[in-house]
């Protein structure tokens, strides 16, 4: 039976993990649990639960700055920044409802390095990771990064954190940057363009200089996101309208918010959780091809973000497909999101890596967590 | 500062290094007489001097291979080096090291605008890059201020910002790939034309890694779409704290200038000598925000800010109204290192940031460090990002001016961390801030750090002696030290 150890402060989880260290004892590492689904199966005989590290310890609006325990739930955090009109520009996204769980906790979504539709503008998780504190696997507490925006003191651990799933560090404090949240925004809806035409109406208004900050296309409607000041956000939707063209149709504020949401928590997807769901990022440019590529050779649905970038693939069933979707994969990488423990357990849920990357990650991966005690087996190998 | 005692026996392989060397370099990749590696002996940090044991100018990532493979093998360090414009030493040389010179590297290889991103070797300048896209409206954000000389390699190795990074990021943040060979010989590519990796963020320590994980041989960049429009507004200020105050107010109502630069009255008046610039000279403090993006946008928000500044008791305002003035507001800025060096036979520039809030006690106390180190300063400063750069004056001969330009440098650098802050917001460690990492990190932060280079360079030949004021053999950094066998805490709650 799996035991779960719940830490209070970072001297709980330094004593944990000098114990574990001992006795050779793998940790689930656990905020929320809301993505434990994600990656492959810990073989761990003990969880540690980080939940209780929490709170938002400082928040200067005027410093774009927030520090907190890993396990403060995102809910509490977004519902702090709204109050001061700001928020966290890579917009977290919450996949409670595609993967039956439910809310998150801010280390949980650094610690995946998710990033919603404004990835490809404003960055993902590692772009607004600024510090933290934590216990590595030889059960040491250190530090690595600040609690200002602009550092460059020291190697940047934190970029190697964000996207590790707790493989490399407990942590028990972060600190993120945090930006004003534009003051309105607006959606322009494509109708009647075939994949191609979509794609290029994608590049054309990205390469424009109309600042946009979201582009997605689903179900042959493709869909395109202005943020910020109003007469801003008027202005440049009529030089998208006249740039792009064709039938189009505007949503206002409320949906347009609406809209992004379901985009960012892949809601579409969320009907039926028996469904292998894919994520890839791929050069955006050809994203849109490579979608109708694979929605034709599988039988799937697609949800393509990030102008391209990022294509989202539902299977029509609970066989991942793995070859063919990573066949398909010219450039980028494939992670099975969502999938059973079975499937999950025979397909590699990251993208292979090559030889020399995948030793080169193993030999960073030991220097942090010698005996491998943090979720073994989570990212393969 | 001291460097490492120079290790006899890798001099004495000097000439078994060349002798293979020249087995796969042309005659003119090698620099081995004195005369000529002189030419090499500093970077932007030229306080500190040091002729490398020989220099290498290679063309091909074969070539740097075979260069770090016969290095290793014969136990010799190397220094690699872009354009040597950084200003913390990180390319010094050192007296028992090669020095690996990238500046050959400097084709940009593909051009790709339908996925915003540039392929480029790492010896392109900065400027470089946007100097090939912008016919076609595009643009390379990073902006340091040496971007007409310094290249992308130097870029990633010190994570370069610039003027206008709060709002467009650090090079962290507008790479997308890059390749690089390891001390080993080993190549490694990592990203490439998609967001995001697929496993562990490699390519996110790489970026700012000052030279000591590998060697930068080609960077994939992101590619924005040029801004519609952008003006500047120069706003002078009775007080620093009344500018800090403006700074302060602007982002809390929800504004991210594309650029907000201050200076202090002794900075904007040396620069108004050198430039005339039209800075208001009676000023304390100068503030020039930019702002960038659509026209209708910049408009607005110009108004917004304006009205902020008056609030906060601003004396004096001057919106842009042309391409020309604009570049006219920012010529002063730019020049505000040239200008120091007129007024002066030699400065420092220091790099610290801090919580915003605290620069009118930060800038007050380095008034009394002024006094106590009888030099000097004058402040410019990334207002919005609260990155400091303030330029200790000194002439190097005279006395001990260099000496105690360097405990100036050391005390505002331990006031920085002492508010909440860091000792370097974008130039790098290197050697300059090196003996003061311990200020910010202690033992065990920083062995954490080095054990990630002996996951990338376990000899420790590449770049040593830098960022970190001890060297630890990885051996012993991997000793593990295993304390208990029992759970000493009955009251922890477990289910």
């Amino acid at each position: 039976m799996v035991e779960t150890l719940q830490a209070r402060d970072e001297r709980d989880v330094t004593d944990t993990v000098a114990w574990a260290l001992a006795g050779n004892h793998g940790l689930e590492l656990r905020g929320r649990g809301s993505k434990a689904a994600l990656g492959h199966a810990v073989e761990a005989a003990h969880v540690l639960d980080l939940s209780r590290l929490a709170g938002i310890s400082s928040y200067e609006p005027e410093e774009l700055v927030l520090t907190a325990g890993p396990g403060t739930p995102m809910a509490e955090i977004e519902a702090l920044l709204t109050q001061r009109g700001q928020e966290l520009a890579f917009e977290p996204p919450d996949f409670g409802a595609v993967l039956g769980t439910g809310g998150g906790t801010l280390g949980g979504a650094l610690s995946c390095n998710l990033g919603g539709p404004r990835r490809f503008k404003a960055g993902a998780a590692r772009d607004h990771f600024l510090g933290f504190r934590g216990v590595s696997g030889r059960a040491e507490a250190f530090k690595a990064g600040g609690k200002v925006v602009k550092n460059v003191t020291g190697y940047d651990l934190c970029k190697l954190v964000a996207g590790s799933y707790g493989t490399l560090v407990a942590l028990t404090e972060v600190t993120v940057k945090v930006l004003p949240a534009p003051e309105t925004q607006r959606t322009l809806r494509l109708h009647g363009r075939d994949t191609a035409a979509a794609q290029a109406a994608m590049i054309a208004a990205a390469n424009s200089p109309h600042e946009v900050s979201g582009l997605s296309l689903a179900d042959g409607v493709a869909a395109i996101r202005v943020e910020g000041p109003e007469p801003s956000v008027a202005y440049r939707l009529k030089a998208l309208v006249d740039l792009l063209g064709g039938e189009t149709e505007i949503l206002d504020d409320a949906p347009s918010r609406a809209h992004w949401r379901a985009v960012r928590d892949v809601a579409a997807f969320a009907g039926d959780q028996a469904r292998a769901l894919w994520r890839l990022s791929v050069p955006p440019a050809g994203g849109c091809a490579l979608a109708a590529r694979l929605v034709a050779e599988t039988g799937g649905r697609t949800l393509v973000d990030w102008g391209g970038g990022l294509i989202w693939l539902e299977l029509p069933d609970g066989e991942p497909r793995a070859d063919i979707v990573r066949g398909a994969l010219a450039e980028g990488h494939a992670m099975l999101f969502r999938a059973s423990p079975q499937a999950r357990a025979a397909v590699p849920v990251f993208q292979p890596e090559t030889a020399a990357i995948a030793a080169l990650s193993g030999r960073v991966r030991r220097q942090f967590d010698p005996q491998g005690l943090f979720n073994p087996g989570r990212m393969g190998g | 500062m001291q460097m490492p005692a120079p290790d006899q026996a890798a001099i004495s392989a000097l000439p078994a290094l060349l002798a293979e060397l020249e087995s796969f370099l042309p005659a003119d990749a090698i620099v081995a007489e004195r005369r000529s590696l002189k030419a090499f002996e500093t970077d932007g940090l030229s306080a500190y001097r040091q002729e490398p044991l020989c220099a290498v100018m290679p063309r091909t990532r074969a070539e740097v291979a075979r260069i770090l493979q016969a290095c290793d093998r014969l136990g010799i360090k190397v220094v690699p080096r872009g354009a040597g414009t950084g200003l913390s030493g990180g390319a010094l040389p050192l007296a028992d090291g090669v020095l690996l010179v990238m500046s050959r590297f400097n084709r940009v290889l593909d051009i790709d605008l339908p996925n915003r991103c540039a392929v480029v070797q790492p010896g392109v300048t900065n400027l470089g890059i946007t100097r090939a896209v912008e016919s076609q409206g595009f643009y390379y954000a990073p902006d340091p201020s040496s971007q007409i000389a310094c290249t992308i390699g130097g870029n990633v190795a010190e994570n370069s910002g610039g003027v206008h990074c709060l709002k467009y990021g650090l090079t962290t943040n507008n790479i997308l790939g890059v390749e690089l060979v390891l001390m080993s010989g080993e190549v490694i590519r990592l990203g490439g034309r998609h967001m995001d990796a697929a496993g562990l963020d490699l390519m996110g320590v790489v970026c700012g890694s000052e030279g000591l994980l590998g060697v930068i041989t080609e960077v994939t960049v992101r590619l924005l779409p040029k801004p519609e429009t952008a003006r500047a507004v120069l706003l002078g200020f009775p007080s620093s704290e009344s500018a800090g105050d403006c700074v302060a107010r602007v982002i809390a109502a929800g504004i991210i200038p594309g650029g907000m630069e201050m200076m202090d009255k002794p900075a904007l008046n040396a620069t108004e000598d050198f430039v005339q610039a039209g800075y208001p000279r009676d000023a304390e403090a100068l503030l020039i925000v930019e702002l960038d993006g659509p026209a209708a946008e910049v408009d607005h928000l110009i108004g917004a800010v304006s009205e902020i500044a008056e609030a906060c008791g601003a004396t004096y305002r001057r919106i842009s109204t042309s391409e020309a003035e604009r570049q006219l507001f920012w010529a002063g800025r730019k020049a505000a290192f040239p200008a120091a060096g007129r007024i002066s036979p030699d400065y420092l520039c220091m790099d610290g940031t801090i919580p915003r809030k605290r620069l009118p006690e930060v800038l007050n106390r380095m008034q009394d460090l002024s006094r106590k180190h009888d030099l000097r300063v004058a402040n410019v400063f990334h207002a919005g990002d609260g990155n400091l750069h303030p330029l200790i004056l000194y002439d190097a001969n005279q006395g001990d001016q260099l000496a105690r330009a360097e405990a100036f440098g050391a005390d505002i650098l331990r006031l920085c961390v002492e508010v909440g802050g860091v000792l370097t917001g974008e130039h790098g460690v290197g050697i300059e801030k090196r003996d003061l990492m311990p200020a910010m990190f202690d033992e065990v932060d920083l062995n954490q750090q080095q054990r990630l280079k002996c996951a990338f360079d376990p000899t420790q030949r590449l770049n040593p002696g830098k960022v970190f004021p001890t060297l630890h053999r990885c051996a012993e950094l991997g000793r593990l030290h295993v304390h208990r066998g029992a759970l000493p805490f009955p009251d922890l709650p477990r289910f």
